[in-house]
C-alpha cells in the first residue's frame, strides 16, 4: 500500500515489525488457514457436549453443574431479533462446539513444547509467541523505555489456549494471567466468586449459550495496588471449519490496581459463516482502572456477503468500587454481522466509564454496536464517542443506552455519535436510549450523519493525493478521537485498518 | 402469527365494547382498519414502541374517570377571529359551532360525508393511517379509523380568511371520545387549524392530512386544561412537492398524553416542522413520538421538542428520521431537551436516525438537566428575584419550540399560557 510505503520508519526499528504492519495492507490478509490435525467434539450442542467440554478442560464438578444449568436456560430462550441485522437462521446443531489441535491433547508445559505449526501461525499473524520485546518504534513511541515495551500474550486457537507468555514475570508482580481453563483449576475461589457476577448466566441468548459451552479464554487478576508491569493481550484465531468459537474472558482489577488489556482476532476466509459468541466480564474495584482495547478483524465475508464471522458478543464492566474507572476502545472492521455492546455499570461513587468506538462496515457487512452506561453511583461520569463508517452495501447501527438512576446524583454523560456514509447504497443508523431519573445529572447526546466532505476531498486531491488516499485521510481525521484513545501499537494497526476496509469503496 | 395471549384478550375486550358504524362510503375502510387492529393487537406494556409509556389505560375497555376541570380562565384562542367547530365529549355540537361555510375551504361533518356514495375523503380515510403502520405499528390509530364516531373532513381549496378552530370540550366524567379528521390541502392552497381543549375523559384522535404540491398547512394545538384526562393522538401527513406542513403542540397537564406524528415527505423540496412544548407538574406523563420519512430530494424536516417537568412528572420523546435510499440532499434536524425542575421528575428519550442516502445532513441532539446555576446567579446578581429568574430561564428554554409558530399572535397566546402556568407555581 502506497501510504504505508511512505511511512517514515524510525531508525532501529525491527524489520519484523515493519513487515508485520505491511502484512496488514491490502485485502483481508488473514484469510489463510493452518493445516493442522484437529480433534472435534461431535457436531451440535446438548448436555453431553457440555459435559464433554467440561471434561476436556478437567473442570471440577461445580463448574460442570454451572454449565449445565446455563444450557438448560438457553434451551428455553429465543434468539434476539431487535438488532438491525439480518442473516440466515443459524442452525445451532450444525456446528462444532469444540475443536482443538491434536498436538494440544497433552498440555504443553512451556511454550517450547508447543507445536511449531501453531507457533508459526501466530508468527504469521504478527503475534510472535516468543518472550521477546515487541518493538514499538513507531511514531509516538517517545515514552517507550529503551528496552522496548512488553506485551504478554494469551493465544487462543479455536477452542483452546495455546500458550501464555511472560507468565513468570507477571507472577512476580502478583498478577495472574492465564487461560480461563487453567484459572478454573488453579484459582477456583476467584473464578467462583466472580464468574457470571457481571454477565449473569441468563443475561441474553448468546451469553447463556457461551456460559454453557465456552471452551477457553483468558483470566486476569491484578492484586490490590499493583500496576500491571506490561500490557496483556489475547489473540483469538478461528481456524477449523464449521466451528463456533466461544471464549470467556474474566478480568478482575482489585483495589487501586491498573491493567491495560488488548484483544485481537482473525479467521480464515471461507464460504460458510461461522459463529463467534464471546463473553467478557470485568470487575473494577475501588480506585482501580482497566483499559480494554479491541481490534476486531474477523473475516468479513466476500463482497457478496458470502461467508464471514457472526460476531455476537457480550462485554460488560462493573465498576464496583468508588473511583473505579473503565475504558473500552474498539475498532470494529471485520465480521459479517456484529452484535456487540461493551457496557459499563457505574456502581461506585465517582466511578467513570468511557467508550470509544470506530465501526467500519463495507460491502455486505452489518454492524449493530454501541454501549450501555448505567449510572448508579453519585458523581459518576461517562463519555461515549462512536464513529460509524458505512460503505458499499453495508449497514452500520449505533445502539446505546445512557441511564441515570435516581440515586446517581450529579452525574454526567456526554455522547457523540457520528456516521459517515461512503456511497449511496449503504445505511447508517443511530438508536440511542436516554433515561434520566434525577435532575442534578446532565446528559448530552449529539449525533450527525454526513458524507465525506467534498471540500476536504478537493483540498487533499489538489495537494496531489489520489482519491482513495484522500478518503482514507479524511476518514482518519474523522476517527481521530477514537484512535487517540488506543494503546500505541493498536493505534498504528487501527489506522491501517481504517484505510484498508474502505478500499474499493470510492466511486 | 398468533398474538400473545394477554394481548389477544385485551384486544378482544376492547373491541367487544365498541360498535362498528355500518354503511356509507367508508364502510370498507372501517372494516379494513378493524382487521388491522385484530392482526396487530392493541399495544401492551411489553411492546418496544411503548417502552416508556404504559398503554393500559388507553387500551382497557372501561374508561378511567376524569373530573371536569374548571380553570376559571377563558379558553385558548378565545379572542381570535376564527371559525369555531365544537365537539363536546367527542360529539359535534352544531349550536355551539359557527356556520361551517367559509370561502376557500369546505368543512363537513364526517358522518355527513360518510353518507354520500362518492366522496373525496374515501381516498384518504384510513389510507394514510394504514401507510403509517409500517415499519412501526400504531394499533390505536387503526382502532380509531375503524370506530371513529365523529370528526370533520376539511378540503382546503384556497386561502380562507381565518383559521379553523377545533374546540374539544369535556363535560362527562366518563366520556370516551374517538374522533377522526381528514384534511386535504389543494395545490397552492393554505390554511391554519387551531385545536384546543381536553375533549373527554379519554380521547383517541386521529388526523390524516394530505398536502398537495405547493400546498401549505399550519396546525397549532393546545392540549390541557384538564388534569385527569388521557389522550392518544395520531397525526398522519403526506407532503407533496414544495409543500409545507408546520405543527406545534402545547401540552399542559393531563395524566397521560401520547402524541404520535407520522410524516412522509414524498415530493421534492417539501418542508415539515414538528414542534412541541410541554409543561408537566405532578401526576403527568407526556409522550411525543415522531416518525419522519424522507422519500424525495432536497426536503427539510425539523423536530423541536422541549419539556419542563416537576414534582415527579415524566416526559418521553421518541423521534425518528428515516431517510430512504435516493432521498439525497435531505436536511434533517431533531432536538429534544428536558428541563427537570426537581429531582423526582424524569426524561426518557430515544432519538433515532435511520439513513440510507449518502448526500445528507442529519443531526440530532438530546439533553437533560436542571436549571443552569450560573445563569440563575447572573440574573439574581442583577436583582431579579429567584422565582422570576427561574421563570425567565424556563421560558427561554421553551422559546426554541414556541418560535416554530409562524403567527406571532398565536405564539404570544401560547407564551401567555406558559407564563400563567409558571406563575401559579410560585
Amino acid at each position: 500500500m502506497a501510504a504505508l510505503d511512505q511511512t517514515q520508519v524510525k531508525e532501529g526499528v525491527d524489520q519484523e515489525t515493519v513487515d508485520a504492519v505491511r502484512e496488514v495492507g491490502g485485502a483481508y490478509k488473514y484469510g489463510w488457514e493452518t493445516d493442522i490435525e484437529m480433534e472435534y467434539a461431535p457436531k451440535g450442542v446438548n448436555p453431553d457436549i457440555v459435559r464433554l467440554i467440561s471434561e476436556k478442560n478437567e473442570e471440577p464438578e461445580w463448574m460442570t453443574e454451572w454449565r449445565l444449568q446455563a444450557f438448560e436456560r438457553w434451551e428455553k430462550m429465543d434468539e434476539p431479533d431487535w438488532a438491525m441485522v439480518s442473516y440466515p437462521e443459524i442452525d445451532f446443531q450444525d456446528q462444532y462446539y469444540y475443536a482443538r489441535p491434536k498436538s494440544m491433547e497433552v498440555k504443553p508445559k512451556s511454550l517450547d513444547e508447543v507445536d511449531p505449526k501453531l507457533l508459526a501461525t501466530y508468527e504469521k499473524l504478527g503475534i510472535p509467541l516468543k518472550e521477546q520485546m515487541i518493538l514499538a518504534g513507531v511514531e509516538g513511541a517517545g515514552d517507550t523505555p529503551e528496552e522496548g515495551r512488553k506485551v504478554a500474550v494469551d493465544a487462543v486457537f479455536d477452542s483452546v489456549s495455546v500458550g501464555t507468555t511472560f507468565q513468570k514475570e507477571l507472577k512476580e508482580a502478583g498478577v495472574i494471567f492465564c487461560s480461563i481453563s487453567e484459572a478454573i483449576r488453579e484459582h477456583p475461589e476467584l473464578v467462583k466468586k466472580y464468574l457470571g457476577s457481571v454477565v449473569p448466566v441468563s443475561d441474553n441468548f448468546y451469553a447463556t449459550l457461551n456460559s454453557a459451552v465456552f471452551s477457553d479464554g483468558s483470566f486476569v487478576y491484578v492484586p490490590p495496588g499493583v500496576r500491571c508491569p506490561m500490557e496483556l493481550s489475547t489473540y483469538f484465531r478461528i481456524n477449523a471449519e464449521n466451528t463456533g468459537q466461544f471464549e470467556r474472558t474474566l478480568i478482575i482489577a482489585d483495589k487501586g490496581s491498573y491493567v491495560s488489556y488488548l484483544e485481537g482476532c482473525t479467521a480464515p476466509q471461507r464460504d460458510t459463516a461461522q459463529l463467534h459468541a464471546a463473553v467478557v466480564e470485568i470487575i473494577v474495584e475501588e480506585d482501580a482502572e482497566v483499559k480494554y482495547s479491541t481490534v476486531q478483524n474477523w473475516y468479513p465475508g466476500d463482497e457478496n456477503g458470502k461467508g464471514g464471522i457472526y460476531n455476537f458478543v457480550t462485554k460488560r464492566a462493573d465498576c464496583r468500587g468508588d473511583r473505579a474507572k473503565v475504558m473500552w476502545t474498539q475498532v470494529e472492521t471485520g465480521s459479517a454481522v456484529t452484535w456487540k455492546y461493551p457496557s459499563c455499570i457505574l456502581r461506585g461513587d465517582e466511578s467513570q466509564g468511557e467508550f470509544y468506538s470506530i465501526a467500519i462496515a463495507n460491502n455486505m457487512q452489518q454492524a449493530d454496536t454501541g454501549t450501555k452506561m448505567v449510572h448508579l453511583g453519585k458523581n459518576t461520569k461517562s463519555r461515549i464517542v462512536s464513529k460509524g463508517i458505512s460503505a458499499g452495501k453495508a449497514q452500520n447501527t449505533y445502539r446505546g443506552l445512557v441511564s441515570m438512576h435516581p440515586k446517581a446524583k450529579n452525574s454526567r454523560n456526554y455522547t457523540q455519535c457520528d456516521s459517515l456514509l461512503i456511497g449511496d447504497k449503504c445505511g447508517a443508523h443511530t438508536v440511542p436510549y436516554i433515561e434520566v431519573k434525577n435532575n442534578s445529572s446532565r446528559v448530552e447526546h449529539e449525533a450527525t450523519t454526513s458524507k465525506v466532505d467534498d471540500d476536504q476531498l478537493f483540498y487533499c486531491r489538489q495537494r496531489g493525493m489520489d482519491e482513495e488516499e484522500a478518503v482514507a485521510l479524511v476518514v482518519n481525521g474523522f476517527c481521530k478521537d477514537v484512535l487517540q484513545a488506543l494503546p500505541m501499537e493498536f493505534a498504528m494497526e487501527a489506522q491501517q485498518l481504517v484505510a484498508i476496509s474502505l478500499e474499493g469503496s470510492v466511486g | 402469527m398468533a398474538l400473545p395471549e394477554a394481548k389477544q384478550t385485551a384486544t378482544e375486550a376492547r373491541l367487544a365494547a365498541l360498535t362498528l358504524p355500518e354503511g356509507g362510503c367508508l364502510a370498507a375502510a372501517r372494516h379494513a382498519a378493524l382487521s388491522r387492529v385484530q392482526t396487530m393487537g392493541l399495544p401492551g406494556r411489553r411492546d418496544e414502541y411503548w417502552k416508556y409509556t404504559r398503554p393500559d389505560t388507553l387500551v382497557q375497555a372501561d374508561v378511567p374517570e376524569a373530573a371536569v376541570f374548571e380553570t376559571g380562565e377563558p379558553p385558548m384562542f378565545n379572542d381570535f377571529d376564527r371559525l369555531k367547530v365544537v365537539f363536546v365529549d367527542g360529539v359535534f355540537d352544531a349550536e355551539a359551532s359557527d356556520d361551517l361555510s367559509l370561502e376557500g375551504i369546505t368543512i363537513e361533518r364526517l358522518a355527513d360525508a360518510e353518507k354520500k356514495d362518492i366522496h373525496w375523503a374515501k381516498d384518504l380515510y384510513g389510507v394514510l393511517e394504514a401507510r403509517g403502520q409500517t415499519p412501526v405499528q400504531r394499533p390505536l390509530a387503526a382502532l380509531n379509523s375503524a370506530f371513529a364516531t365523529d370528526g370533520v373532513v376539511i378540503h382546503v381549496t384556497g386561502k380562507p380568511s381565518k383559521p379553523i378552530n377545533l374546540i374539544y370540550r369535556h363535560a362527562d366524567t366518563g366520556s370516551d371520545a374517538i374522533l377522526h379528521h381528514v384534511i386535504r390541502v389543494d395545490a397552492g392552497a393554505e390554511a391554519t387549524i387551531l385545536e384546543n381543549g381536553p375533549a373527554a375523559a379519554r380521547f383517541n384522535k386521529c388526523m390524516e392530512i394530505d398536502v398537495a404540491d405547493t400546498g401549505s398547512l399550519h396546525l397549532v394545538r393546545a392540549q390541557g386544561r384538564d388534569h385527569e384526562r388521557r389522550a392518544a393522538t395520531h397525526l398522519f401527513a403526506r407532503l407533496g412537492k414544495e409543500s409545507v406542513f408546520k405543527s406545534f403542540t402545547l401540552t399542559v397537564n393531563g395524566v397521560l398524553t401520547r402524541n404520535e406524528a407520522v410524516i412522509e415527505l414524498t415530493g421534492d423540496d417539501a418542508v415539515a416542522h414538528i414542534a412541541g412544548a410541554c409543561v408537566g407538574d405532578g401526576d403527568f406523563h407526556h409522550d411525543d413520538t415522531v416518525f419522519i420519512t424522507h422519500d424525495a430530494l432536497n426536503c427539510e424536516s425539523r423536530q423541536v421538542f422541549k419539556k419542563v417537568l416537576r414534582n415527579g412528572a415524566t416526559g418521553v420523546f421518541q423521534g425518528k428520521i428515516l431517510v430512504k435510499e435516493g432521498a439525497q440532499k435531505t436536511d434533517g434536524y431533531q432536538i429534544s431537551q428536558s428541563l427537570l425542575l426537581d429531582d423526582d421528575s424524569q426524561f426518557l428519550a430515544k432519538p433515532e436516525l435511520e439513513i440510507y442516502a449518502d448526500d445528507v445532513a442529519c443531526s440530532h441532539g438530546s439533553t437533560s438537566g436542571a436549571i443552569d446555576e450560573e445563569g440563575l446567579f447572573y440574573l439574581r446578581s442583577r436583582g431579579v428575584p429567584k422565582a422570576e429568574a427561574i421563570d425567565l430561564m424556563t421560558l427561554a428554554f421553551l422559546a426554541e419550540a414556541v418560535e416554530e409558530i409562524e403567527d406571532g399572535d398565536v405564539a404570544d397566546a401560547i407564551i401567555a399560557r406558559l407564563q400563567g402556568w409558571l406563575a401559579r407555581r410560585h
